[in-house]
């Protein structure tokens, strides 16, 4: 089977960017935004078909589904290491295909409205673009290195996006902050590629993944520090994708990343790149699964749950409501990470695997809609904060309905999306590790608490007066909301097991009612508890605030994390690594050398006689003196 | 007139016509004639270099040999591989771009041109060298103008400055000329006549004791002009007071000057020398690119930066080189050519924007991005690039360095090499700092809303050194296959 012709789907919004970008000035807003949208859909077009062809035309090969590569030589470093450009399909890789477009194009028609009034309406396009061919691009990527090049890509599209209000200082500090943060963990991810290349002698997945290669069995060949070489790279291979699915530690800049468009959080910072550490991960699953019995795939599992856990509880206290869909997005992503960390190989051992990729896509699909409904508040009240909300139900129904099911989808409420996907993670959780299902669990109910808080916090409540009367927003914005409240209720009856799993045969999973009920039990208590704070107006949430102290503090201040960031760059690395190399540089290094200079004026006051000013003169002199020097060396070698 | 001696000759009827030239408007006018010439021969020459390698595989070709003194078996001896040929390139791209950027230049400007042109015809002429001696005098003539170029059209303490960069640059000449004469007295040591042509040096086994002494005399004659930590000093002083052009050529083509000597004479014709000194020049390459990019991070002058910026880059060149491989010998050669475009680019939107704003100070700039666009948005571009962002120039580069240097398995080379990765976050750092202060934000001074568009010849001057940069890091393979193929005689002949 060909799939060639998927090149096209990263392609075609290269173009839209270059088309944007390059005449910017010359094209209309209007033409701009259809430009864009009609760029994207015509990938999408192209997606669905891939997916339709690849699951349903081309067979599976002894059960399995078949992986096609196509690739072309980009760089040679050695004779066997090399970059590679080109596509890899298969089960996971199609499915990104199909969250990116949809998201991608639901949020190309959302900016039409929202950003409608913007000066820079054809430069967001642009950036727009851009993301989301290098989003492609890292979702088909054949090889580390192609990863990491479009790893970069979608890292700088974000820093672009997020700062996108230049003007406005906030942003331009979060944009830098992004960049920083996932950098850093990208050296991690670098030098991890660098380990793998030198000691598999390759970088491609394919070789990489095969059970049977000599990648995975020969793991063991070198060891440092009681580890073994490949494990040290898959640990900071992780680190890169911890960096970019804002994983702790590296987590400070996505709430940050706020600042930027509210479509573009729905896109960039909730749906697809934020995934692209998980997706990583599941990329390089059988490496992480076989080397040294999973050692670096517990690592994900506990950096997940343990993200999972952290993030739930600062989202409880936020007053922002994109921050609390940020610290929301963060503890779900650790949900995924946790899964994968948990999962199983073969079949229905596999579930973890597939339960990651499966909530990858719900999450995908209620979290762009939670985003794009939050915009749509925004929009309508031009605040972002809680306490200027409430009681929006009457204005913006479309909103307030679609909202509603994308709160009851993350709350993992039957039947909505989050439902299936959530349960086939805490069975996964449940069957592999006990205490980590516990966290699972907790997690859950805090979600539900967290989302029901806002959600009746934005739409119930107090019933403000508005100085100009909230409206609903236009159909270029509802029609998007509309779309995904739709996958968000349809979107978990995809037999999904089917189509992807660890070993790529597919199997049948089941519901597991018990774990189920559990689940669904401790979401309700969530919603129930937060409908009694937070349905009218009253003071329960602020005695319970007081009554937790403390608690309340740290989860408010976030743990304190950005305050120890800033204290070991500005404090550490700019006052006492930065200044003192600039003032060394200054009086000690260049002191000397002027040192030397002033010593030969004075030495050359005395035998300022020589000085004739003829050329020729200092001609002679110079080749003099070299023909001396030469000569004591020659003399200096030559008595060895 | 052969293919390579053209690159002389063409420059100096260059000169030759300016100086009938009468005001800024004639100089200029020949400046560019002669400038677009030589960059026609430049891309004519990567063509002809493909076709002459299909039918002839010797190391260099298009080779030509005159005697010029006997007496000391001294040869205008010149010949190309495809190392010579980027830089090549890369030289005749930006002296270009420097004429285009001097379009304004209405002091002496026949003078000024003529020094510029003069200094091309020494990095011409070092890049064809074969010849030890040939290769010296051309450096010394690529040298040289630089005093007159800063001590004239400079700025600021500018007398200061070229007095700085010529003593420490000529202390260095010296250095390098006693080690190049130590080489050729030991040129017969296998019986033959003494020579100082480098293929034929290349073939002889000088002693390992002889190799010793010489070795770090050449190398560090070479990498003064690299900027080698703690010999750097020179060159943040030296680009502040520079005009534009200057800074472009000096950063951008003569620093390069630095690591192609290293390579092509202290590790090709000294090579066990290098092996035995290599720790130390390491540790010196080391510290130079983490140092360069801290130092970077505390400027608020943007030469500054730029010139900081240019230590750490270029201490990766040397890093690079001293890593002894082909794959890190090709990411020098890469590096050498990304950051001559880049820095010669940062060194152009710098100038623009201080010919604007007359300042170069940070935090007086602010909210460019919204007065003069076009220059922002390049200057972005170029700042991704320095900071290795995949689809530019940089990129390509650094991931052959870090590779090539990953396959040594020794404890002090790994070490090595993950710090000079580390400084990928610094470098980031850096750039994005003062891109955010400058470029973004509000606009800080009244005064800047009207600030002058970019002119036709500016976009001009750009535009010829972005397109490299985005070229070479969107389609690597030609070019990185071209040096690659060159280095395999070269490898060989130090493993």
């Amino acid at each position: 089977m060909d799939f060639s012709y998927t090149i096209l789907i990263p392609l075609i919004p290269l173009a839209v960017f270059l088309l944007l970008g390059i005449f910017n000035q010359k094209i209309k807003p209007a033409v701009s935004g259809y430009i864009g949208v009609f760029g994207l859909l015509t990938s999408a077009i192209i997606s669905f078909y891939a997916a339709y062809q690849y699951f349903f035309v081309s067979s599976k090969v002894d059960g399995v589904y078949q992986t096609f590569v196509e690739k072309t030589v980009w760089m040679n470093f050695t004779d066997t290491l090399r970059i590679d450009m080109g596509i890899l399909i298969d089960p996971i890789s199609v499915m990104m295909l199909i969250v990116v477009s949809v998201v991608s194009l639901m949020v190309h028609i959302y900016s039409r409205g929202y950003m409608k009034d913007d000066d820079g309406y054809t430069k967001f396009f642009a950036f727009l673009s851009l993301f989301t061919f290098s989003m492609y691009g890292l979702v088909l990527a054949t090889n580390l290195f192609q990863i990491y090049i479009f790893w970069e890509l979608v890292g700088v599209s974000s820093y672009l996006l997020i700062g996108y209000y230049y003007t406005k200082p906030s942003a331009v500090a979060a944009a830098k902050k992004a960049f920083i943060v996932t950098r850093f963990a990208d050296l991690g991810f670098l030098i991890g590629i660098l380990i793998m290349g030198y000691y598999t002698g390759t970088f491609d997945f394919e070789a990489l993944n095969n059970p049977e290669g000599s990648a995975i069995l020969n793991w063991a060949s070198t060891s440092f520090m009681g580890l073994s070489a490949i494990t040290w790279a898959l640990i900071l291979i992780f680190i890169g994708g911890a960096g970019k699915s804002a994983m702790l530690p590296f987590h400070i800049w996505l709430p940050d990343a706020m600042e930027g468009p509210t479509p573009v959080s729905a896109l960039i910072h909730a749906a697809t790149m934020v995934v692209a550490g998980i997706y990583l991960v599941a990329r390089l699953f059988p490496m992480f699964y076989f080397v040294e019995e999973g050692f670096a795939l517990n690592i994900v599992a506990y950096v997940g749950a343990i993200s999972s856990l952290f993030a739930a509880i600062i989202a409880i206290t936020q007053t922002d409501i994109k921050r609390v869909l940020a610290f929301s997005t963060m503890s779900q992503l650790g949900y995924m990470m946790m899964s994968l960390g948990v999962s199983g190989y073969d079949g229905h051992e596999g579930v973890g695997y597939m339960a990651s990729m499966f909530h990858l896509f719900t999450h995908a699909m209620f979290k762009a809609l939670l985003f794009l409904g939050a915009g749509s508040v925004i929009h309508a009240v031009h605040s972002n904060y809680l306490k200027d909300m409430g009681g929006l139900r009457k204005y913006m129904p479309i909103t307030n309905i679609t909202f509603l099911i994308a709160a009851l989808a993350i709350a993992g409420m039957p039947p909505f999306a989050g439902f299936w996907s959530k349960d086939e993670i805490l069975v996964a959780a449940f069957e592999h590790n006990q205490l980590i299902y516990y966290v699972g669990v907790l997690v859950a109910g805090l979600t539900a608490f967290y989302m029901f808080r806002i959600y009746f916090g934005i739409f119930w409540g107090k019933d403000k007066t508005y100085e100009h009367t909230p409206k609903e927003s236009p159909f270029s914005m509802t029609f998007p909301l509309l779309v995904l409240a739709l996958l968000s209720i349809v979107g978990g009856f995809i037999p999904f097991s089917e189509f992807v799993s660890a070993d790529k045969a597919g199997f049948v999973a089941h519901l597991n009612y018990p774990l189920a009920a559990i689940a669904v039990g401790i979401g309700l208590t969530g919603i129930i508890l937060a409908w009694v704070f937070y349905k009218k107006e009253n003071n329960l949430a602020d005695k319970w605030a007081n009554a937790f102290g403390t608690f309340y503090k740290w989860s408010y201040h976030k743990f304190y994390f950005d305050e120890v960031y800033l204290f070991i760059t500005k404090k550490i690395l700019f006052k006492r690594v930065a200044a003192p190399i600039a003032w060394f540089d200054k009086k000690v290094v260049d002191g000397t050398m002027e040192g030397i200079g002033n010593k030969t004026v004075l030495a050359s006051e005395k035998i300022k006689g020589m000085q004739s000013g003829r050329v020729q003169d200092y001609a002679f002199a110079f080749i003099g003196g070299v023909v001396v020097l030469a000569i004591v060396f020659i003399y200096l070698w030559t008595n060895n | 007139m052969d293919i390579l001696s053209l690159f002389i000759t063409v420059p100096i009827i260059t000169i030759l016509a300016l100086v009938f030239t009468k005001g800024l408007k004639q100089a200029r006018i020949v400046s560019m004639v002669g400038g677009v010439i030589q960059l026609i021969m430049a891309i004519n020459l990567v063509f002809a270099y493909f076709k002459e390698k299909a039918v002839n595989d010797a190391i260099m070709v298009f080779t030509r040999d005159v005697v010029w003194y006997e007496h000391f078996n001294i040869h205008y001896s010149i010949g190309v591989d495809g190392v010579s040929v980027a830089l090549l390139l890369l030289t005749a791209i930006v002296v270009l771009a420097g004429v285009f950027i001097s379009w304004k230049m209405n002091d002496l400007p026949k003078e000024f041109f003529i020094s510029l042109i003069v200094l091309s015809i020494g990095v011409y002429g070092f890049f064809i060298s074969i010849d030890l001696f040939t290769l010296f005098v051309f450096f010394e003539i690529a040298v040289i103008p630089m005093y007159l170029l800063i001590g004239i059209w400079g700025t600021g303490p500018k007398e200061y400055s070229a007095m700085k960069l010529t003593l420490m640059l000529m202390g260095a000449s010296a250095v390098l000329l006693v080690g190049i004469l130590g080489i050729y007295f030991n040129s017969n040591a296998d019986g033959g006549a003494l020579t100082f042509n480098i293929l034929e040096i290349a073939q002889v086994n000088i002693p390992f004791e002889v190799q010793k002494i010489f070795f770090p005399l050449v190398f560090i004659g070479f990498a003064v002009i690299s900027a080698l930590f703690p010999f750097h000093t020179w060159s943040p002083d030296g680009h502040a007071s520079a005009p534009t052009a200057v800074s472009m050529l000096h950063a951008g083509v003569l620093m390069k000057l630095g690591g192609y000597g290293v390579f092509r004479v202290a590790m090709y014709l000294l090579p066990e020398g290098a092996l035995h000194w290599s720790w130390f020049f390491i540790i010196l390459a080391v510290i130079g690119v983490i140092y360069g990019a801290f130092a970077a991070l505390k400027q608020t002058d943007l030469k500054y930066i730029n010139a900081y910026s240019s230590v750490s880059h270029l201490g990766l060149v040397l890093f690079a080189l001293l890593m002894l491989n082909k794959t890190s010998w090709n990411g020098a050669i890469l590096q050498s050519l990304s950051h001559g475009f880049m820095t010669a680019l940062f060194f152009a939107l710098i100038g623009m924007i201080y010919s604007r704003t007359q300042t170069r100070d940070i935090y007086k700039l602010g909210g460019l991005l919204k007065v003069i666009p076009f220059i922002s948005v390049i200057y972005v571009i170029v700042g991704l690039a320095s900071l290795g962002l995949p689809g530019l120039s940089g990129f390509v580069a650094e991931m052959n360095i870090f590779v090539g240097a990953f396959q040594h398995e020794d404890m002090f080379y790994r070490v090595s090499t993950i710090i000079v990765v580390s400084a990928i976050v610094v470098t980031a750092v850096y750039i994005l700092r003062a891109a955010g202060i400058m470029l973004m934000g509000p606009v800080k001074n009244e005064a800047y809303l009207n600030l002058p568009k970019v002119t036709w010849y500016e976009k001009t001057g750009i535009l010829l050194l972005l397109i490299p940069i985005v070229g070479m890091g969107v389609a690597p393979l030609w070019l990185s296959d071209m040096i690659l193929e060159s280095l395999q005689p070269f490898i060989q002949a130090v493993l």
